[in-house]
């Protein structure tokens, strides 16, 4: 790799192929940024703000901002973390988060990130959103719109991979919320199925699969008995022919 | 259901059945039918072969599109400081009163619904209200009356009286853009003489800004346009005029249209684009008929159409869509994307418009007051023009002056104008304070009067609201900050939250539980919007609020308790609910009464 296709993040060297953000860049050199809205097999939506870094004196979306040589990146900074836990207690307070009455507890990336960033309290008063009821229509999966954090990772994947646009973003401001194409407004009318890539992405408790919530136990999850930091999700490696 | 159907496939005929069009379809199918039904929504769904969520998404990111039954008149009453200061909330109470409606509902006989709406534009002339999609300015409690009894006769709205419905200009003071004689094509067959490399460089010689308030290069945003590799360009004006206590523009839309016609048409021709269109805000509906007719006779003058001014292959001609009530519409990225038939959320930039626009070709968007100093700059020359105003910001700028001043209007200066001079041909006295370039701007207090309205001392999109000494400026910033809960999109999470947050320690703040805790969290808030916001409008929406901290902090003070922290939270009101439940009303079903 030439010298030329590489940039500094906390002083630190990544190097980057023409093309990646930052985020992609540090995520490959297996240097963490706390990101949410991100997902290495969609495009960028900087929307959850969490990678938000200093390049070369201004703020922006590691996510978003394109890789370039001998960019100054400053991201591990108290002060950016200190950034981040507020954004991250914005997320909580703004929907239902209550991690233990909730079966995504463990496998979570909201609650994740806020164990690696070392958010110990909500802080902020609570808005207790009314998006609506859970709608449990569907066979196979149940859709709690008050536990979404809007990052559109589902209407992404349902749209891009699955071919079927399922979801959309709907709503102004905190008022913003998920809806189903169905004229009902029910999951259980939409052609979802629970293999949907869209049914697996969700990284908060918003789209669950039913019946398989507590297969794996608690103590036994994802992040139970590693941080989000140690466990950096890479593309999938390209298929052969 | 088949008479509707059939205007909706008129509807759909007139817009190509272009999903792109959708909230243009969406407006022309709800003036038809008062509000969007979901048979409306599946309709359209099915005849636009979308998913019916991408028509829910839009409905409901547009504060003007319905997807529940409204009153037969809708009554919308601007919500500005502005309007609030001249008496709008009385108004709209009485109105209420009188109505037997509760704000934000409907009357039981489905007459009448009654709320508020952001700032509708006419801070000089105000209170004002909007009534389906019309504007009625300068209120009283007579006129109220008045409305109430049409409404009550259920008279349509083309038998009220003319006079209701007449906006003025109120220009103040005018130089070279307001006060100079116009001749229709000069500028433009100038810019054919100069060909379109020498429109560039006299713009480029004239460092003529753009007016929307980031004060860009003209120059250099058509040459990049201009240099991107495309089929197809766009020049887009920008008249989404919704930055509170604004309205140089609608003056401009009402008696310079053909000036704004013109400086786009120049832009077409200087960087081979075709097309033009004009996004106008829905609270503007009333001048799009006007507009409509004085595009027809540019076209018949030859300005626009094929062939424009005899120039074979120059062919450039523009078209009107609407907006539908979304403040973020007037950043240029949301504004494309509502031109495509979406909800406003701004774009990841870069691509910058210029390169990757609207229908992702690139595309100039332009400020309805910068197009017209494109004439300007053709008619005297970039050079000559350049020696107005000062040396960064050159030219003139037109402001909005409203509030407590005794002549409220549009007066345009040379850039570099102080504000007390300003403040002194307004009449305007005992000033307390003056809010520049609208809710996200900047809060000065007198000791900065002597400062200069230019992009490198005080840069303003046009807003000038005056406050006097009688004012409460915490109030000033709390309806600012609801402004912005209101307005912000709701893409990014500090923005979406942080309004929300920040609104209701302002609310908490307000109610008399505010202590220096909070105002510690308004601080905290900010900062975090300033610096992690996806676009513009989160960025600055805690300005207002961290400015008067500063400099209006006993406005702030009188109103908070002497402890350290009271919680907003009412615990013995949250027991109501299981009060009514166990049919309890004892001393002992209230917290005070368990002490």
């Amino acid at each position: 790799m030439s010298i030329r296709n590489s940039f500094t993040i906390d002083g630190e060297r990544v190097d980057f192929e023409p093309g990646q953000s930052i985020l992609q860049a540090a995520l490959a050199a297996g240097v963490f940024i706390p990101h949410l809205c991100f997902h290495p097999e969609f495009s960028a939506h900087g929307s959850c703000k969490l990678c938000t870094v200093v390049v070369n004196g201004r703020n922006g979306s590691a996510c978003t901002i394109a890789a370039m040589p001998g960019q100054e990146v400053r991201s591990d900074t108290p002060e950016l973390n200190q950034r981040r836990r507020m954004l991250l207690q914005m997320l909580f307070v703004e929907g239902n988060h209550f991690c233990p009455g909730c079966e995504k507890s463990g496998n979570c990336k909201l609650q994740a990130m806020a164990y690696e960033l070392e958010m110990f309290n909500d802080h902020f008063q609570h808005f207790f959103p009314d998006r609506g009821p859970v709608d449990a229509s569907h066979p196979e999966v149940m859709l709690d719109r008050n536990r979404c954090i809007q990052c559109e990772l589902c209407v992404r994947a349902s749209r891009d991979i699955d071919g079927k646009e399922v979801f959309s973003l709907a709503g102004r401001g905190p008022a913003s919320h998920l809806v189903v194409n169905a004229a009902s407004g029910l999951l259980g009318d939409t052609p979802f199925a629970a293999t949907d890539k869209a049914a697996e992405v969700c990284p908060v408790g918003a789209i669950m699969v039913k019946r398989v919530g507590f297969t794996a136990p608690i103590g036994r999850r994802k992040y139970d008995g590693a941080s989000i930091r140690d466990q950096i999700e890479h593309p999938a490696p390209a298929q052969e022919g | 259901m088949q008479g509707l159907d059939d205007t909706l496939g008129q509807i759909l005929t007139a817009h190509r059945k272009d999903p792109r069009r959708l909230v243009q379809i969406l407006r022309a199918a709800q003036s038809e039918a008062g509000w969007i039904s979901p048979e409306i929504a599946a309709f359209l769904a099915d005849e636009l072969c979308m998913p019916i969520s991408r028509i829910h998404a839009v409905v409901q990111f547009y504060a003007f599109l319905y997807d529940r039954p409204v009153g037969r008149y809708r009554v919308l009453f601007s919500d500005n400081i502005i309007d609030r200061m001249l008496g709008s909330v009385a108004l709209r109470q009485h109105m209420q009163r009188r109505m037997k409606v509760g704000r934000g509902a409907v009357s039981a006989d489905g007459l009448v619904s009654i709320d508020t709406t952001s700032c509708t534009g006419m801070g000089d002339q105000g209170p004002a209200l909007m009534i389906n999609n019309r504007q009625i300015v300068r209120l009283t409690t007579r006129r109220i009356d008045e409305i109430c009894d049409l409404m009550r006769d259920g008279a349509p709205l083309e038998d009220w009286p003319s006079h209701y419905f007449t906006i003025s200009d109120r220009i103040r003071r005018a130089e070279s853009l307001l006060g100079t004689s116009y001749v229709p094509g000069k500028a433009l067959a100038q810019a054919i003489e100069l060909g379109p490399q020498g429109v560039l460089d006299d713009l480029r010689r004239s460092n003529l800004r753009g007016r929307g308030g980031a004060g860009f290069t003209t120059a250099m945003k058509w040459e990049l346009c201009a240099e991107a590799e495309a089929e197809t360009r766009y020049i887009i004006c920008n008249a989404d005029e919704g930055e509170p206590g604004t309205f140089k523009d609608r003056v401009l839309l009402n008696s310079f249209a053909e000036r704004i016609f013109e400086g786009m048409a120049i832009g077409g021709y200087a960087i081979g684009a075709r097309h033009g269109v004009i996004y106008l805000r829905g609270e503007y509906d009333y001048l799009r008929a006007p507009l409509e007719m004085k595009l027809a006779a540019m076209r018949q003058r030859g300005l626009l159409g094929t062939n424009v001014l005899g120039v074979p292959g120059f062919d450039f001609d523009i078209e009107i869509q609407m907006g539908a009530g979304a403040y973020i519409c007037g950043e240029e990225t949301a504004l494309i994307e509502s031109l495509e038939g979406k909800p406003g959320r701004p774009r990841i930039r870069p691509p910058f418009p210029v390169t990757r626009g609207y229908n992702d070709m690139p595309s100039v968007v332009n400020n309805v007051e910068t197009l017209c100093k494109v004439v300007e700059v053709m008619r005297i020359g970039g050079r000559a023009y350049a020696l107005l105003g000062t040396k960064q910001s050159t030219g003139s700028k037109l402001i909005s002056v409203s509030g407590d001043v005794a002549r409220p209007g549009v007066y345009e200066y040379p850039f570099g104008v102080r504000i007390q001079t300003v403040l002194d041909d307004c009449g305007a006295t005992d000033v307390a304070a003056v809010q520049i370039s609208g809710a996200g701007g900047m809060t000065l207090a007198p000791h900065e009067f002597g400062r200069r309205i230019a992009f490198e001392d005080v840069p303003t999109s046009g807003a000038f609201m005056v406050f006097n000494r009688s004012r409460d400026m915490f109030e000033v910033a709390r309806n600012f900050m609801h402004f912005f809960a209101h307005e912000s999109c709701g893409f990014c999470t500090p923005c979406r939250v942080g309004c929300a947050l920040s609104a209701s320690i302002m609310d908490k703040i307000a109610a008399g539980l505010g202590a220096q805790y909070e105002l510690n969290e308004l601080t905290r808030l900010g900062a975090v919007m300033r610096t992690s916001s996806h676009c513009g409008l989160g960025q600055t929406a805690g300005n207002a609020v961290a400015d008067t901290l500063q400099k209006f902090r006993p406005d702030y003070e009188r109103r908070l308790m002497a402890g350290d922290f009271a919680p907003a939270f009412d615990l013995d009101a949250a027991l109501e609910r299981a009060r009514q439940v166990t049919s309890r009303e004892d001393a002992q079903a209230h917290l005070e009464g368990v002490a």
